[in-house]
Formats: structure tokens, sequence, C-alpha cells
């Protein structure tokens, strides 16, 4: 399901003191089957800006536009139902969702509210528990009595078992090892292909973005500050610095090799080795020449 | 999502009002409220009324604010009122309206009665307007420091208020949160049956609680790993202190009080 944001602005708390402007004249198109990733300072309007996707925020001004279904400002939303069932959201810091006795019925929670059958459910929390990496024996444990990063995947799995058609993921690893963090963004980026979900992925990561993403939204201040392929927008040093943001590492190194040694080699989001492999080839070429 | 409970709801400010010690604006509440029930004639209501009115133009709140926040109050003001009129038949018939004969006596009543509870629920709600949680707290304790000789654990209480206020925001903004994830899981708390709805409310509470508990352990421990202690000994870091701003807003509700005994009938 393709997703596009028209002029949208939204308003916390309108008419009081406390009136805050998150989101300003923000547009963006993520087109069916992508991925785009969506970056930003601490308060920048991120979260504000995915709970517009299942409708959880209906925008002030503006329109939202789901697949077929379209959320507009001042009027009522009779499929919401519909639109949820379709929208996974993994939210920050998930776990703090979790309720039910056992992990298998918080996973079988969403399905059994959107009324899936019995057989398929069990199906899907199989799934969903692989998808995760989870052994098949946590399911009769209390999600109460696992470790920080294995309620982080129960309340993943517990999304997942939906089937959205939409994914939307915001800043699903912060605060896990760096090795959980690579497995789980892994883990979504196969289902992604394997899916073909429409993947939105808020994040703080430029790595993350350069690595998985098919386009960055860059925000500030509830504003779309620039927009793009991620290897374009990330080649924009000082505009994003402007906005506290840094280039990703790899981008960082390849441009000092570039000025220090004069080789500049081009990132096809090679892995830390293939790039060495580049770099020594590269370099031997150099001297072979002088 | 609190948009029209004002009650607890601090509006940061640097108004007169803002300014003013905490135990100045306790004070001064608690016998506004005690001689709001000496008033008896229209003068004395109307300096009264005067005085509350003003005091909250002098906040800077932005009254359509005041005056939303004091909506759930409304109902029962106006409701008091219209109770006054049907239901008590004193002094004499003052009019007719489709042969429903309305009452002098009962009018003044309704409409004194009403205009009390009006006074008191604004005056009152400027206390949490302009005066954050901590300072109310730290006034209260100020203010109750002489029950201490009696064995009142005042710096106890004083700190379990303080902490439960300092959660209050916390919790909503949790609540929210995990109503808003739960929702997308497809829980629907807006529609269904009764029974639905409470049976909805299940995957928000437990999250709640645990998540409540984890806090109050994780702060008792923190509290702890600090060297705290009790009460005993402790100094504060927020001094309060009376300055002359306090002492003529003393002064100048001494003239209010006198006036309003002064035109007492
Ligand atoms: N419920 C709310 N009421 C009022 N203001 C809010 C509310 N939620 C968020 N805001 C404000 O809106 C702005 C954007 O918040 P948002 O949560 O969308 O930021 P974010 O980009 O997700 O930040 P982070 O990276 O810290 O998660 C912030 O300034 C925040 O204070
Ligand atoms: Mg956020």
């Amino acid at each position: 399901m393709e997703l596009t944001f028209k002029d949208v602005n939204y308003i916390y708390s309108p008419g009081t003191p406390f009136e805050y402007r998150a989101l300003e004249n923000f547009s963006m198109h993520v087109p069916s089957g992508s991925f785009a990733a969506v970056i930003g300072h601490t308060g920048s309007g991120k979260s504000t800006l995915i709970q517009h996707i299942n409708g959880l925020l209906q925008p002030t001004e503006g329109t939202v536009q789901v697949g077929g279904f379209v959320i507009e400002a001042g009027k009522k939303n009779k499929h919401l139902r519909d639109l949820r069932e379709k929208t996974g959201i993994v939210f920050q810091y998930p776990e703090h969702q979790l309720f039910e006795e056992t992990v298998e019925k918080d996973i079988a929670f969403g399905p059994k509210n959107f009324g899936v059958e019995e057989a398929e459910i069990e199906q899907r929390v199989a799934d969903a528990l692989e998808a995760v990496q989870l052994s098949e024996e946590m399911k009769d444990k209390s999600p109460f009595d696992l470790s920080g990063g294995q309620m982080r995947r129960v309340a993943i799995a517990g999304v997942l078992a939906m089937k959205p058609e939409v994914l939307v993921l915001d800043e699903p690893t912060a605060g896990l090892d760096p090795r959980g963090q690579k497995e789980m963004m892994e883990m979504f980026y196969r289902l992604h292909e394997q899916e073909g979900l429409t993947t939105v992925l808020v994040t703080h990561s430029m790595e993350d973005a350069l690595t998985y993403a098919d386009s960055v939204v860059i925000m500030n201040e509830g504003k779309k500050f620039m927009e793009g392929e991620p290897l374009e927008v990330f080649k924009q040093k000082e505009q994003l610095r402007d906005v506290q943001l840094d280039v990703p590492e790899v981008l960082a190194f390849l441009e000092k090799v570039e000025n220090r040694l004069g080789v500049a080699i081009d990132y096809r989001k090679q892995s830390l080795a293939e790039l060495a492999k580049d770099l020594t080839s590269e370099l031997g070429r150099g001297d072979g020449h002088e | 999502m609190n948009n029209s409970m004002i009650i607890g709801q601090y509006v940061p400010g640097h108004s007169l009002i803002h300014r003013l010690d905490p135990r100045t604006k306790i004070l001064i509440i608690f016998f506004f409220v005690i001689t709001v029930f000496f008033a008896n004639s229209v003068w004395s209501y109307a300096i009264l009324t005067a005085f509350a009115i003003g005091t909250a133009l002098a906040t800077r709140v932005p009254l359509s604010f005041v005056a939303k926040g004091l909506k759930p109050v409304w109902f029962l003001i106006i409701f008091t009122f219209l109770l006054h009129l049907f239901v008590s038949r004193q002094g004499d018939i003052l009019f007719t309206v489709l042969g429903f004969p309305f009452y002098e006596e009962s009018l003044i009543q309704g409409a004194t009665l009403s205009l009390r509870f009006f006074l008191l629920i604004l005056f009152t709600s400027l206390l949490t307007l302009t005066t954050s949680p901590i300072e109310i707290t730290d006034a209260i304790e100020s203010l109750l420091h002489p029950l201490k000789r009696i064995k009142f654990p005042v710096h106890e209480l004083a700190l379990m208020m303080s902490i439960s206020l300092r959660f209050i925001p916390t919790l909503m903004q949790e609540a929210e949160k995990i109503s808003k994830a739960q929702a997308s899981r497809g829980v629907d708390f807006r529609t269904g049956s009764i029974k639905d709805r409470m049976s909805a409310i299940i995957p928000l509470l437990i999250p709640l609680f645990v998540s409540a508990f984890k806090r109050a352990e994780e702060l008792a421990m923190a509290m702890e790993a600090r060297g705290y202690q009790g009460g005993e000994g402790r100094t504060k870091i927020r001094e309060l202190v009376f300055y002359k701003k306090d002492y003529s807003a003393f002064l100048f509700f001494l003239l209010v009080i006198a006036a309003t005994i002064g035109t007492r009938m």
C-alpha cells in the first residue's frame, strides 16, 4: 500500500497555552513496497508523524492517504479498524505494551482483536516467534519474566502477527546491544523484501538509513528539511550539520580516503570486508601507475 | 488528553500572582474561602467578586483557558441555581411564567449560592494555575511544620505528595502511549458494550501498573543510593521567603476582608 501525506499540519492542545505545532505543511510520498527512513533531532515530530499513518492522530489540516484509506482534517473516519489491521506500528520501547499472562497470548492479542481464526492465529504466532528469533519454548513463559531484549522481541512479534501491509518502526532498536540491533534490522529488512511490505523506519542511525532505505526524509522542527535517496541526502554535509546530524561513518571515511589518498571509491552498500578489498585493490592500482 | 481539566494544571508564567510566595497564596485562599461565607449583602458580594476576577486577570493566564477549565463545574453551578429556583418556595411571588411562579427569596438564594460556588472554585483554581505542584507541597510542609511537635509526619506527607504530583503527568503520558499502542493492535476503547469497554481497559491497566511499580522501585533505590534517610537534619534546596510583595498582598487582602465585613447587613 502506498502512503501519501499532503500538506499535513498537526497541533497539540489547540486553543490552550500549551498549544504546539508539531507538524507544519508536511508532505511525503512512499511508494508501495518501498522502504523509507525518517530521521530528525529529538522532538522534531517523527513520532507525531507516524501516528497519522493508522489514524491515531488526525491531521489538524491536510490529508493522509494510506492505500485506499483517506484521513482528512475535520472529517470523521469510518474505516479506522480496517486501516489499523493493515498497518503495524512498532512504537518506541514497545515492550511497555505487554500485558498477557503468556508470550503466546500476547502475540495472539492483535490477530484476535481483528477476528483472525484460531488455527490461523496459532500459525501466525509460531511464524512471528521464528521471525524475531525466539525459541518455541518461550511461548508459555510470562512476558514479565523475560529480559528487556526478549520482551522487545515479543512485542515486535505481536505486531508482526497482525500481518500488516504497512510496517511502521519507531526506533525499534533503541537500547539494544549492537549485535541485537543488527540482527533486528536485518530481520525487518528480510520481512520487508519477502512480504513486499511498505516500511517506514524512524531512526537516529544514519547507518541504518543508508543501508536499508530507498528514500530518506530529514525532519526539523516539524517541517521536512530534506528528502531524497540516502546517498544524495547524506552528501549534503553542511545542511545536515545545520540540524545537528552527522554524515554516516562509512561516507565520512570514504571522503577522508579520497581527500588524503586521492582514491575515490563508490559506495554501493558494500560490507566492511568488501570495502576493505575495494580499497586495497584501488590503492594497489594507484601504486601500479606510479 | 487533559484539555478540559485544569484542576492541577499549572500554567508557567511571570505575573505577580505567579511570583508570590506559595504560602501567601494558600493562606489568602484559606481566608478567602471563610470570608465568602460571611458575605451576605450585594456590596460584599460585589467586592469579593471584583477581587476574585481582578486576581484572575492579574495571573495573565488567558481567561478563555480559565473558563474552559471550569467547564465541568459550570454544570454544578447552574444546577444549584435551577434547583433553588424550582424546588424551594420562599418569599413573595416575583412573577409567573406559563403558570409557574417564581419566588423572590428562592431566586436570591439560588443566585447567591451559585455565586459563592463560582467564587470558591475560581479562586482555588487560580492557585493550581499559577503555582507548580512542587511549590504547593513546599508551602504545605512549611505551613504544617508546627504539627511536628505532636509527632505528625509532616515531612513524609510532603514527600509523598510531591512524588505523586511529580508522577501524575508521567503516568498520564504513559497511559496515552500504551492506549495508542493497544489501539494499533485493534483494541477499541470508544465503542462497544460496557462489558467490551471494561475488558478493553485491562490491556491498558496492567502495563500501567507494571511500569508504576517499576518506577517506584527504581526511585526508592535511587534515593537510597544518594543517601536519603528521612527528613531529620535535611536542608532545603528551595527556601521559602516572604518578600515585600507578599506583605503587600496580605495587606491588600486584609482591606478586602474589612470591606466585605463592613458592607455586611
Ligand atoms: N501529547 C503531546 N502533547 C503536547 N505536545 C506533544 C505531545 N506529544 C509530543 N509533543 C511535542 O511535539 C513535539 C514532537 O514530538 P515527537 O514525539 O513527535 O518527537 P520525536 O521526533 O518523535 O522525538 P524523539 O526522537 O525524542 O522520539 C515535541 O516538541 C513534543 O514536546
Ligand atoms: Mg519519538
